[in-house]
C-alpha cells in the first residue's frame, strides 16, 4: 500500500480518564455517543412499554405509581419523555455524531477530527443535556406533558396549565437548548473536517456515500439547531421572564384570567419550531440511507447504481427539507394560501427519495448478494423506507390532512420512517461496523434471530395504527375510553401492545450478542467484508491516530465491485494501480 | 477467490425473506382493501368530505402500485441475486432509465398534489354560502362551547374576567352588552340540516382542536385567534366531536357532540334554549 506520510505518529495520552472519559480521539468520542445513544434507545423503549400497557390494561399497578394506576399527566409524561429521548437523544445521536465520529474521519484519510476539543466538548454538552432532559422526571410535578413539540401556550403558561408545566417543562427547554449547543459544535467539525481533512486523492467524487450523507445532515444540523435554540430561549423568557413571544392577551386558564402577558402568537413557535423540526426527520434518516448504499453495494458486489444521481439526491432532500416545514401545520390555522406552497414543495421530496429507492433496487439487480446480518438491515432499511415514505404523500395533501392530521395515521407514518428505518439503518452500520470497532465480529447466527424477530416485530406494531387513524384515533389520547367511536378498536391496541411487548423483548437478543461478541466474538480480520473503503485498510480495531503516521493515497471511487477483468471482486479505494489484480 | 462461510447457502435466507415482503404486500394490499369496518373513516355527510374521499382514494391507488412494485421488486431482486456462484455484473448506472423514472414521479407525485387542492381550495379560500348559521366553538382544558347570536343576530361581548365555568358563564358573556342578552350558549351543538354552517373557531387558553370525522374537518383552535370553517351538513344524526390537539390532562375525554337535525327540529331546539334564558 503506498502511502503518504503525515507529520509523525502521534502516542496516545495515557492514563484513564484522558483516555477514556475526556478522551479527544474520534473514535472514542464516537463510541461514547454510541453508548449515550444505547442507553437513551432501552429507556425510550422502556417508557413506550409503560404507555401500551396502559393503553389495554389501564387498571395495571406500575411501579413508579405508588397505590394507583398511572395518571392521564404520568401517560403523557411519557408521550413527551419518549418522542425526546427517541428523537434527540437517539436518533440525532446515534448515526451522525455516533458512526459519523468513529468511521468519517477514517473514511476520507483523516488523523481524527478537525476541532478534537470541540468534539470531546460537544459529547460532553450532549451528555449533561441527557441529564437534565432525564431529571424532569424527579421534579416536582413530573415531567412535561406537551410532548416532545411543545406547543405553546400549553407550554408556555406554566403548572397553570397543568402537571409537569412548571419546573419539569423548564428543564425540558434547558436540556433540548444545551443539546442544540452540542449539536451545533459537532455539525461545525463535521464539516471542516469534511472540507479540509480528506487524504490526497480523495476527491468529492470519490467520497463514499456514507460521507455524503454525513456531510449534508451537519449542514442541515448547522442550519436548523440554531433556530431551535433561539426558539427554546424565548419560550424561556416567557416562562421566567414575562415576555409574551407565544402568548397572545385575554386567556382564561380555569376561570383564571392571565393578566400578565398580551400581543404574543402561539403559531411563531410552530414556524420556528418545524423549521428545525422537519430537518430534523432528516437528520435522522439520512446517514442510514448513506449507510444503506453502502452496504447494499458491499454485499452485493456491485458498485451503487448512479453515484451521482444518489449525491444529487441526498443535496435534493436536505434542501427541499428546509422548505417544507408548513406541511406539518395545514390545520394550525396558519395561511391556506401558503398549504398550496408547502404541500407542492412536500409531494417533491417523493421524487428524491423515489430515485434513492429505485437506485437501491438497481444496485442489487445482477448482484450477488451476500445474507450477512448487516445486509439484512439494509434490505429492511429499504422495505421501511418505502412503506413510510408512502404514506407521506397522503399527510402531504392538505386536504387529506383534514382528516388525518394528528390520529394514528400519523404516528404509523413517522415512526415508520424516521424512527424504525433510521434504526434498521443504525442496526446495518452496528453488524457492518463492529468488527472494525471492537475487532471482533458480532455472531451472524443470533444476529439474523435478532433481525426477524425486529423486522417482522417493527411492522406488526406499526402497519395496524395506520388504520386507527383512518378510523379518526387522535394520537396522545391517555385512554381509549373517554370518546365513544374508540371503543371498537380496543383489540387493535391490544394486538399492537402484545407486538411491542415481543419486539422490544427481542431487543435483548441484540444487547446480549453486542456485550457477549465484544468479549468473546471471533477475532476479525482487517478487512472481513472484503470491501474498499479506507476503514478496511488498518487494523481491526484501529490504531490510536488510525493509521500510524502513514495516511493512505486514494486512487478511486469507493465502489469498485466486480469490476471486469480484475483478478478479485473489489478493488481498494487505497490500492494503487499497479497493483490491481496482483494479490494484496 | 476463495469464499468464506455466509457467502454460500444463501437461498434459504433469500427464500424466507423474498416471501416475507410478498406475504406483507399482500396482507397490506388485501386490508387496504378490504377497508375493515373497524379501521377506516364512516361515510362523510357532507358532498365536501366526499371530494376528501375521492382524493384519499386516488392518493391510495397511486402509493398501492408503487407500493406494489417496490415491495415485490424488492422481493424478486433478492431472491433472484441470491449469491449461487454467479459472478455479479458490473454497471454503474444508467442515464436514460434515471430520467424515465425521475419524470414519472414527478408527473405522479406533483399531478397527484395538483389534483387534491380542489379541496382544500373549497374548505379555506371560499367564506362560507351567504346566510350561513354563525356558530362559534370555544375550546377549554377540557370542554367545549357553542354560542347561537340569538335573534339578533349578533355575538355580546365577552370579557376574560366574567369567565366562570362553575357558576354558568363559562364564555365570560358580559351581561352590560345587549347583544349578549340572547345569545344561547350549549355545550353540544344543534346544526340544521342541509344548511351552511359558519364556524367560528376559538380557545380560551391552550390549542384545542375541532375534529369531527363525518364532516371531514379539523381545526386547531388557536389562543388569540379565531379561524373560520364551513361546512353543510347532509345526512341527521348525532357525531362525535373529539379534540385532536395536545392540550393538558384531559385531552382524551374532551369531546362533545354535533347534532345534525332537520330544521324544524333545530328551530323548536333554539327556541327552547331561547325561553330557558329569559327564565333565568
Amino acid at each position: 500500500m503506498v502511502t503518504h506520510e503525515s507529520g509523525g505518529h502521534h502516542h496516545p495520552p495515557s492514563g484513564f480518564i484522558r483516555k477514556y472519559i475526556f478522551s479527544l480521539d474520534h473514535k472514542v468520542i464516537g463510541l461514547q455517543y454510541y453508548f449515550l445513544a444505547l442507553f437513551s434507545v432501552f429507556l425510550g423503549m422502556a417508557l413506550s412499554m409503560l404507555m401500551r400497557i396502559h393503553l389495554v390494561w389501564p387498571d395495571a399497578k406500575m411501579p413508579f405509581t405508588p397505590g394507583g394506576q398511572m395518571t392521564p399527566e404520568q401517560y403523557l409524561a411519557l408521550v413527551t419523555m419518549h418522542g425526546s429521548i427517541m428523537v434527540f437523544m437517539v436518533l440525532t445521536t446515534a448515526p451522525q455524531s455516533g458512526f459519523g465520529n468513529y468511521i468519517l474521519p477514517i473514511q476520507i484519510g483523516a488523523e481524527d477530527m478537525a476541532f478534537p476539543v470541540l468534539n470531546m466538548l460537544s459529547f460532553w454538552t450532549t451528555f449533561v443535556s441527557l441529564m437534565v432532559l432525564v431529571s424532569a422526571f424527579f421534579v416536582t410535578g413530573g415531567a412535561p406533558i406537551s410532548g416532545w413539540t411543545a406547543y405553546p401556550t400549553l407550554s408556555a403558561l406554566g403548572e397553570i396549565a397543568g402537571p409537569g408545566q412548571g419546573a419539569g417543562q423548564n428543564l425540558w427547554i434547558i436540556g433540548v437548548a444545551i443539546f442544540c449547543i452540542g449539536s451545533l459544535l459537532g455539525a461545525l467539525n463535521f464539516i471542516t473536517t469534511t472540507v479540509d481533512l480528506r487524504a490526497k486523492g480523495m476527491t468529492l467524487g470519490r467520497m463514499p456515500l456514507t460521507v455524503w450523507a454525513w456531510l449534508v445532515t451537519a449542514i442541515l444540523g448547522l442550519l436548523a439547531f440554531g433556530v431551535l435554540l433561539a426558539a427554546c430561549l424565548l419560550l424561556l423568557l416567557d416562562r421566567v421572564a414575562g415576555t409574551s413571544f407565544f402568548i397572545p392577551g385575554g386567556l382564561v386558564v380555569t376561570d383564571t384570567p392571565i393578566v400578565s402577558h398580551t400581543g404574543g402568537s402561539p403559531l411563531l413557535w410552530q414556524h420556528l419550531f418545524w423549521f428545525f423540526g422537519h430537518p430534523e426527520v432528516y437528520i435522522a434518516i439520512l446517514p442510514g440511507m448513506g449507510v444503506a448504499s453502502h452496504v447494499l453495494s458491499t454485499f452485493s458486489r456491485k458498485p451503487v447504481f448512479g453515484y451521482k444521481a444518489m449525491v444529487g439526491a441526498l443535496g435534493a432532500i436536505g434542501f427541499l427539507g428546509f422548505c417544507v416545514w408548513g406541511h406539518h401545520m395545514f390545520i394550525s390555522g396558519m395561511s391556506p394560501y401558503s398549504a398550496f406552497a408547502f404541500s407542492l414543495l412536500t409531494m417533491t421530496i417523493g421524487v428524491p427519495s423515489a430515485i434513492k429507492t429505485f437506485n437501491w433496487l438497481g444496485t442489487l439487480w445482477g448482484g450477488r448478494i451476500q445474507f450477512t446480518t448487516a445486509m439484512m438491515f439494509g434490505l429492511g432499511f429499504v422495505s421501511l423506507f418505502v412503506t413510510g415514505g408512502l404514506s407521506g404523500l397522503f399527510l402531504a395533501q392538505p386536504s387529506i390532512d383534514l382528516y388525518l392530521h394528528d390520529t394514528y395515521f400519523v404516528v404509523a407514518h413517522f415512526h415508520l420512517i424516521m424512527g424504525v428505518a433510521a434504526i434498521f439503518g443504525i442496526f446495518a452500520a452496528t453488524y457492518f461496523w463492529f468488527p472494525k470497532m471492537f475487532g471482533r465480529m458480532l455472531n451472524e447466527t443470533i444476529g439474523k434471530v435478532h433481525f426477524w424477530f425486529t423486522f417482522v416485530g417493527v411492522y406488526s406494531i406499526f402497519m395496524p395504527m395506520h388504520f386507527l387513524g383512518l378510523a379518526g384515533h387522535p394520537r396522545r389520547y391517555a385512554d381509549t375510553t373517554g370518546v365513544n367511536f374508540l371503543a371498537p378498536l380496543h383489540p387493535v391496541h391490544y394486538f399492537i401492545t402484545i407486538a411491542a411487548m415481543i419486539t422490544i423483548t427481542a431487543q435483548l437478543i441484540f444487547l446480549f450478542n453486542f456485550f457477549y461478541s465484544m468479549k468473546a466474538g471471533q477475532r476479525a480480520t482487517e478487512n472481513p467484508w472484503n470491501a474498499t473503503t479506507l476503514e478496511w485498510s488498518i487494523p481491526s480495531p484501529p490504531p490510536f491516530d488510525n493509521f500510524a503516521g502513514h495516511i493512505p493515497v486514494v486512487y478511486r471511487g469507493p465502489y469498485e465491485f466486480s469490476v471486469p477483468g480484475a483478478t478479485d471482486d473489489y478493488i481498494p479505494q487505497y490500492l494503487a494501480p499497479e497493483r490491481v489484480g496482483k494479490a494484496h | 477467490m476463495k469464499r468464506k462461510r455466509g457467502e454460500q447457502g444463501s437461498a434459504a435466507v433469500a427464500f424466507s425473506l423474498a416471501t416475507f415482503l410478498v406475504i406483507f404486500t399482500i396482507v397490506t394490499v388485501y386490508l387496504f382493501l378490504a377497508k375493515p369496518a373497524w379501521g377506516w373513516f364512516p361515510p362523510s355527510i357532507t358532498e365536501f368530505g366526499k371530494q376528501i374521499d375521492a382524493q384519499f382514494h386516488r392518493t391510495l391507488v397511486i402509493t398501492g402500485i408503487v407500493f406494489v412494485v417496490a415491495q415485490l421488486g424488492l422481493a424478486l431482486v433478492i431472491f433472484r441475486s441470491r449469491d449461487h456462484g454467479q459472478k455479479a455484473s458490473f454497471f454503474e448506472g444508467n442515464s436514460t432509465m434515471e430520467f424515465i423514472w425521475t419524470l414519472a414521479t414527478v408527473i405522479m407525485f406533483v399531478g397527484l398534489g395538483l389534483y387534491g387542492e380542489h379541496a382544500w381550495a373549497e374548505a379555506h379560500f371560499q367564506g362560507a354560502a351567504p346566510g350561513a348559521l354563525q356558530l362559534e366553538v370555544t375550546g377549554q382544558q377540557f370542554a367545549w362551547n357553542f354560542r347561537y347570536a340569538g335573534p339578533d343576530g349578533k355575538f355580546g361581548g365577552t370579557k376574560p374576567e366574567l369567565v366562570s365555568a362553575s357558576t354558568g358563564n363559562p364564555l365570560g358573556l358580559d351581561p352590560r352588552d345587549p347583544a349578549s342578552k340572547d345569545d344561547v350558549v350549549s355545550p353540544v351543538a344543534y346544526v340544521p340540516m342541509g344548511h351552511e354552517v359558519e364556524l367560528l373557531i376559538r380557545t380560551q387558553d391552550v390549542t384545542h382542536s375541532f375534529y369531527v370525522r363525518e364532516l371531514r374537518l379539523k381545526q386547531d383552535a388557536v389562543p388569540g385567534m379565531t379561524i373560520h370553517m364551513h361546512f353543510n351538513a347532509e345526512v341527521p344524526g348525532e357525531y362525535e366531536l373529539a379534540c385532536a390537539e395536545l392540550c393538558g390532562l384531559g385531552h382524551y375525554r374532551m369531546r362533545s357532540f354535533v347534532n345534525v337535525v332537520s330544521q324544524d327540529e333545530f328551530d323548536k331546539w333554539m327556541r327552547d334554549q331561547e325561553t330557558a334564558l329569559q327564565q333565568q
